[in-house]
């Protein structure tokens, strides 16, 4: 008896190489580490507003329909399946079955039900869930069948389908309630101020095209450190392994170190852009206000900036000039029409003289012989920034403006341009994370606190902004992408004639990936580095960072 | 004077002259950016090479100079003037003025001043040109760094007024007002020249800070302050090293401004 059992025990032996063998080459393993900018705000997928809590609710978090951030397709997930009907109102989904959340609990259409209830909460606030409320009136979720599911809401939703992605599902049964996730890694642990560790869950539903199951990597180390120049630093000295968002300058100085961990994936969708106060109501010279409130003016400026040079110079090339307000990056929506912004000062100056300016003595003045000057103002703080001011100040110069500078900082800047419109101009970004228009909506409204070079007017002020605003809602109200397209389509050249933001540069999409990272493919769209995660595994030669 | 009093003296009589003839020197004006040549190395058309934008090194070190040197100076004399009649007042008078001063002194000291300083830039109106907005910078830091010299001022007026040829002035009649300025302050004159010359270069220190958080002088105007910013951009200074030259000579000002201080027993 004893014979046999050490027999037993030396096969099992001689078997478990091959066994372990099997496991690694089905889990990779490794643990991946990057760093969070902030402190997570929730655990909770329905009440994220922060990129901190969106990194945990994309790695977490099981969605219905999946945005592809490579193609920009909508993909199915859990639902294998859905369709949208009368008119955007109504979306109905087939589910995957047998699958099971990251504790073991069934993933059935009650939590489905059950999310979709909790997300159009009134009491929970949810900011996912104000992206669908569209009018007046209760949300219905009906199940039909154990497999299927019809939510239908009061009013149209435009782009219905595509906002499924932010849509994380919640359990209705398991006791651990937001925390028993179906996506393809689970939050193990927190230690506030310090790190989250994600470990990879076992039941999560997506196979390679072996068979093999998702995802490769044992677990993910988000360490929180919100001083970019650290993370740079720690990347260099190989203690993280992904940086995924960079800016130029850091991207340059990593790409002179080490080529190959820089990754630039073209034009993003951030944008800088530069406007003037038209606020009726601004304590403005009022010649100042009639020059900002000239169409010819605004494009005068323009065309006198030369965009490229932005570009090549303040962005180290990783940037390109700018159309609109869609970034040729996003395929479906970008208005490919647009005409290329070109760099013209003496178009610029014929331009100007057609509306009365005149120059003399190298100086622009206006009608009545006032000096064209004014001040742009920008956030403190922010190098590239203030290096297109000045480089604007010297197109300008060329016109015969003259451009004064001055930094503030953030919270005073915000205070001037939303609430004292006490500035002539102003210089800012805006980082787009959303494809769709609808994201875009509290910009262009007229009423919107968001349209910034005059916000919350009680009705247009201008016969464009009118147009803005009915094209918005039909876009808004459209069920058929074709329709939504051609609406969203003349926003875009109406932008483009009028100049309200002065569109500058599309940033490129940059980020920094170790080499021993295998499977990454840096997107244009966030997240750039780790939107695959799942298929990401550590190669053979797994240690961290920049310095392998 | 020593002879390394001298040295430092002909430095700082060196940099003073160069910066008043920053015009006729310059090879290009300090704003003028050539596109073509950002960051470029040394050259004949630009000696020290070109910033980030492609403008000249060494016009904006020259013109940066002049802002520096012209205005921390300015912003020292209006420091100590207050901190001279603030401090000598509540030293020679003594009583609640003293201990008022002195509080506010305290007070002020206690300040989170970046803080304020952001605030009053906040407050102040935007359509000002570049060179106004240095003045008031330094108008600023004169008028909010006489703190630290009104205590010292205000401990040697103290002595003055025990002094025997205070109490005999007295006794011979005159009134408090002539007895500080005829007797109190002149006996302080070399304590206010030693609190000016050290002010000079924790003002421009201060405006180089300011600078690098972007509250002081406001491009495309240059000066050491924003000058050193340029060292944010570690790969450009590797590349070029005379890109290091700011620092140098701002290390060397103030080390020249210390060592031409008068030393201590001839200031007493």
């Amino acid at each position: 008896m004893r014979r046999a059992c050490v027999v037993l025990a030396l096969t099992l032996f001689l078997c478990r190489p091959s066994f372990v063998s099997a496991e690694s080459a089905s889990q990779s393993g490794g643990e991946l580490h990057f760093c969070l900018r902030g402190e997570p705000k929730t655990f909770n997928p329905l009440l994220v507003e922060e990129d901190a809590s969106e990194t945990i609710r994309y790695l977490t978090g099981g969605v219905l329909i999946r945005l592809n951030r490579q193609t920009q397709a909508l993909e199915p997930s859990l639902a294998v399946s859905w369709k949208v009907s009368e008119e955007g109102r109504k979306i109905s989904f087939r589910l995957r079955s047998g699958l099971y959340f990251s504790d073991g609990t069934p993933f059935t259409s009650d939590d489905v039900a059950y999310t979709m209830k909790a997300l159009m909460d009134p009491k929970l606030h949810s900011p996912t869930g104000d992206s669908f409320r569209s009018g007046e009136g209760q949300v219905d979720v009906q199940i039909p069948a154990s497999d299927s599911v019809v939510v239908t809401f009061p009013a149209p939703v435009a782009g219905l389908e595509r906002l499924f992605d932010q849509v994380a599902i919640l359990s209705a049964h398991s006791p651990k309630k937001e925390m028993a996730v179906l996506g393809p890694f689970y939050v193990a642990d927190y230690a506030p101020g310090s790190y989250v560790l994600l470990r990879r869950n076992t039941n999560y539903w997506k196979k390679d095209k072996e068979g093999k199951p998702l995802p490769y990597l044992d677990s993910i180390r988000l360490d929180i450190q919100r001083n970019r120049d650290i993370e740079l630093l720690r990347f260099r000295r190989g203690e993280i392994h992904l940086i995924n968002a960079l800016d130029a300058e850091y991207f340059d100085r990593l790409q002179k170190e080490t080529p190959a961990v820089a990754h630039d994936a073209g034009t993003g969708l951030d944008s800088e852009f530069v406007w003037f106060n038209q606020v009726p109501t601004a304590r403005l010279a009022e010649n100042k206000k009639t020059w900002f409130r000239t169409t010819e003016f605004r494009k005068a400026i323009s065309m006198a900036i030369n965009r490229a040079d932005l570009s090549r110079i303040v962005f180290g090339g990783h940037a390109h000039p700018a159309f609109g307000p869609v970034s040729p990056a996003n395929h479906f929506w970008f208005n490919a029409s647009l005409p290329v912004p070109q760099y013209d000062s003496a178009g610029a100056v014929r331009l100007l003289a057609q509306a009365g300016f005149h120059l003399e003595g190298g100086m622009l003045r206006d009608s009545s012989g006032n000096r064209v000057e004014f001040t742009v103002i920008t956030n403190s703080g922010n190098k590239s920034r203030e290096q297109m001011v000045t480089m604007i100040q010297q197109d300008l110069s060329q016109i015969g403006i003259k451009v004064n500078l001055v930094t503030l900082d953030f919270p005073s800047l915000i205070e001037r341009i939303t609430r004292t419109y006490e500035y002539e101009a102003c210089l800012l970004g805006l980082v787009n994370t959303d494809l769709d228009p609808n994201s875009q909506m509290n910009v262009w409204l007229s009423s919107a606190e968001n349209h910034q070079w005059n916000p919350k007017q009680s009705k247009p002020a201008t016969s464009w902004e009118a147009e803005l605003d009915r094209l918005m809602h039909a876009q808004a109200s459209a069920i058929s992408d074709k329709k939504r397209k051609a609406d969203w389509d003349r926003v875009q050249q109406i932008v483009a004639e009028q100049q309200p933001f002065i569109y500058l540069v599309n940033k490129d999409a940059l980020s920094a990936i170790s080499p021993a990272i295998v499977g990454s493919a840096p997107s244009v769209l966030d997240p750039h580095a780790f939107w695959n995660a799942e298929v990401l595994r550590l190669g053979p030669d797994a240690a961290l960072g920049a310095q392998k | 004077m020593s002879p390394l009093q001298k040295m430092a003296a002909i430095i700082l009589c060196v940099t003073f002259v160069l910066m008043v003839l920053a015009t006729i020197l310059v090879p290009a004006p300090y704003d003028r950016q050539f596109r073509d040549v950002p960051n470029a190395g040394p050259s004949t058309a630009h000696p020290l090479g070109t910033d980030g934008l492609g403008r000249d090194s060494l016009s904006r070190l020259l013109y940066g100079t002049r802002v520096s040197l012209l205005l921390a100076p300015a912003a020292a004399l209006l420091s100590t003037l207050v901190a001279a009649l603030l401090g000598s007042a509540a030293g020679f008078l003594g009583g609640w003025f003293e201990r008022v001063v002195l509080a506010v002194t305290d007070l002020s000291l206690a300040l989170p001043w970046l803080f304020l300083l952001l605030t009053v830039r906040a407050m102040l109106p935007l359509d000002v040109p570049p060179m106004v907005s240095v003045i008031i910078a330094f108008l600023m830091m004169g008028l909010l760094g006489w703190q630290a010299s009104v205590r010292v001022i205000c401990a040697a007026a103290r002595g003055v007024k025990d002094s025997d040829f205070l109490l005999l002035a007295r006794s011979s009649g005159c009134k408090p007002a002539r007895l500080l300025l005829r007797h109190v302050v002149p006996n302080l004159r070399p304590l206010f020249y030693a609190q000016f010359w050290i002010s000079i270069p924790l003002f421009i220190l201060t405006e180089a800070n300011l600078s690098i958080l972007g509250l002081g002088v406001m491009e495309p105007m240059p000066s050491w302050g924003n000058l050193l910013r340029g060292f944010e951009d570690f790969p450009a200074v590797a590349a070029n090293p005379l890109r290091l030259v700011p620092l140098i000579l701002l290390v060397i000002v103030v080390m020249c401004f210390q060592l031409v201080l008068p030393s201590q027993e001839v200031t007493q």
